[in-house]
């Protein structure tokens, strides 16, 4: 078996990251297995659990019909069960099949039963844009998972964060589901090997600014340092970056205690505005820090369009780097 | 099943009284079903369920004081007042639920089921089904996924003949339901649902059948609701004759005709039963409506677990 012990030395992909924390938690933990289409011998339909399938068989290394309400519901019972099931859904788009299990029972039968029935259990799946796979493949729709209460919303947006997080949220007796973005799988990190404290409700500053706030999460996050690094080089406008992490719940904390420090704040999502995460960010803000404030709140989101196929069409639905360095300077302005 | 019919008598008396609100969903004329199947079970063995589930709740020997102070809201209720009377939670005695959601409950019952494959226990997870479910999809990933991976699963039909208020030859293409489940590889085969002996026998059957690795079962049970589908329900959907004939065959009557005819019973010994039951169902409500009801305070409690070391 390899567990930690199998860490590469120097750089690691998000695929591999991920692919190795499944590997460590089915090693440690007999109770742990993994589920969903392709996952077994297909390895995966993003790769992510190549070779799983050799190393640990096919009853832990489960391939399933398609059937995500099924599958995600027997991840449900497995967990109810003392299992510690990970369930694998293709993408967001696809687990809408599956929301009734997830909301009306994952989400909910703790509270129900008064506190009998806790569902320990892990819910990943890709989501977001930018390979061309039209619209019923390339929807953000975490903010639909963020808005219900009884799950936890992780988005690890770092190849640490992807090697990292799966641990605790196995440990958590609640349901957790984890958003990868698909352009995130290719990434790669040489720091991913150095384990480091993953506490699932915080947010993290990747860079450090005292002129405004960049928040983000997930696909956008290499997005807003790039714009950040051309803000301090071009505009000497010096923007920190706040990663959001946790969709649910959200690091009030560290959002506002940043909008604080820097007095003006960016949210950048690539969801829908109306009524997504940036709306939920910016009402917070504006509760917690209004007279913090030196500018209104500018959110730099996915156009109100589902995504379209065409490249330079999808291009101009996701949030660029542009539309970041503009909105910042609109707001220091 | 009398007492299954006197708590059910008492539902309708709470909720016209205004003590019980919400969706009431009773199963009389169906009690032969509930004490069958739950009586053929083990205590190791897992039971999912739905909405109509006060006589799967009773029977599984959930305490009616513990049903009727749940129906009231109160803090001692066997889910604490957070489900009432669709979402009955005991899981001391592997009943999970009292599900709201038509066919919710069964990819839920295959995971248990997948649980209990995993770790080679040989345990049988029940889950009990309207017709209705049927014509959801998630019956048929169940059944599916049942017979593909071969799962300790017993699939329980209660036909009663009525989704909602939809006729069961209004609401599938193919009313033969024993024949739909036995096209996805499952052994399947229809019951008398009004006699409780058939039905104990049938799940004694495939209980034993399932344990011994023969792979999922389904069984259509079918019976009939003598009320409407809910206490909200004005039953204006099907002829009074239809009811009343199925009346002839209330699964209490059909029973006891055949004691008297097989074991001597007599009148005497019926109303000693019924009294038995009344005085104890009295109690019950009594010491329910004493319950505590839960802090308001409390009302975020169980969104999610508590931490380690917390109360």
């Amino acid at each position: 078996m390899t567990g930690v012990g199998a860490r590469q030395a120097g750089s690691m992909s998000y695929r591999e990251a991920m692919r190795e924390a499944m590997r460590e938690a089915l090693a440690a933990d007999d109770r742990v297995f993994l589920m969903g289409e392709d996952v077994g011998r297909y390895g995966g339909a993003f790769g992510v659990s190549l070779g799983l399938v050799e190393e640990f068989g096919p009853e832990r290394v489960r391939d399933t019909p398609l059937s995500e309400s099924g599958f995600v519901g027997a991840g449900i019972g497995a967990a109810i069960a003392g299992l510690r099931p990970i369930v694998e859904v293709m993408t967001v788009n696809f687990s809408l099949l599956a929301l009734d299990q997830i909301l009306n029972n994952a989400a909910t039968l703790l509270h129900m039963s008064g506190g009998q029935v806790a569902v320990p259990l892990v819910i990943r799946m890709t989501t977001g844009a930018g390979r061309q796979l039209a619209a019923q493949h390339s929807h953000s729709l975490e903010a639909f998972y963020a808005h219900i209460p009884g799950i936890r919303v992780l988005a690890p947006a770092t190849v640490a964060d992807a090697r990292w997080m799966l641990a605790p949220a196995l440990a958590d007796p609640d349901p957790v589901i984890v958003f990868e973005h698909g352009s995130l799988y290719n990434g790669t990190d040489s720091t991913a090997d150095e384990p480091g404290p993953v506490d699932l409700g915080s947010a993290v500053v990747r860079r450090p600014g005292a002129d405004l706030s960049l928040i983000t999460y997930g696909g956008s996050l290499g997005k807003a340092l790039t714009a950040a690094e051309q803000l301090a080089a071009q505009d000497e406008v010096d923007a920190e970056v706040v990663d959001l992490r946790s969709l649910r719940p959200l690091d009030d904390a560290t959002v506002i205690g940043s909008v604080r420090r820097t007095h003006r704040a960016v949210i950048v999502d690539e969801g829908w505005r109306t009524g997504g995460l940036s709306a939920e960010v910016a009402a917070r803000i504006t509760e917690q820090a209004f007279y913090d404030l030196d500018a209104p709140v500018e959110r730099v989101c996915g156009a109100e369009v589902p995504v379209p196929y065409a490249a330079q069409l999808e291009q101009a639905a996701l949030p660029q780097v542009p539309d970041i360095v503009a909105a910042a300077l609109r707001a220091v302005g | 099943m009398v007492r299954i019919r006197q708590f059910e008598e008492r539902c309708v008396e709470l909720y016209s009284g205004g003590e019980v609100r919400g969706f009431v969903h009773l199963c009389i004329g169906e009690e032969a079903v509930s004490a069958g199947v739950l009586g053929a079970l083990g205590p190791e063995d897992a039971v999912v369920t739905t909405y109509r589930e006060h006589g799967h709740a009773l029977a599984r020997g959930i305490p009616a004081e513990s049903v009727f102070a749940e129906m009231l809201g109160r803090v001692t209720g066997c889910s604490r007042g957070r489900g009432g009377s669709m979402h009955l939670f005991d899981v001391s005695r592997r009943f999970y639920g009292g599900h709201g959601i038509v066919a919710g409950g069964l990819p839920v019952a295959a995971g248990l089921a997948l649980a209990d494959r995993m770790r080679g226990q040989e345990h049988v997870t029940c889950c009990l089904f309207g017709d209705g479910a049927l014509a959801e999809g998630e019956f048929h990933e169940t059944a599916n996924l049942a017979a593909l991976w071969d799962l300790p699963l017993l699939l329980a039909c209660e036909n009663n003949l009525y989704a909602m208020g939809t006729a069961l030859n209004r609401e599938h293409a193919q009313t033969d339901l024993a024949a739909r489940a036995a096209s996805y590889g499952l052994v399947a085969w229809g019951v008398d649902g009004m006699d409780v002996l058939a039905v104990e026998r049938a799940v004694a059957r495939a209980a034993r059948a399932i344990r011994d690795g023969a792979g999922p079962v389904f069984l259509e049970l079918r019976t009939y609701r003598f009320r409407a589908h809910s206490m909200y329900d004005p039953d204006r959907y099907r002829d009074k004759a239809e009811v009343e004939r199925w009346k002839e065959r209330d699964p209490i009557q059909v029973l006891s005709t055949r004691m008297r005819a097989e074991d001597g019973l007599d009148d005497k010994a019926i109303a000693e039963v019924e009294k038995e039951v009344s005085e104890e169902l009295d109690t019950a409500l009594d010491h329910a409506r004493q319950g505590g009801t839960e802090p308001v305070e409390d009302l975020l409690r169980f969104v999610y677990s508590p931490a380690e070391g917390s109360s």
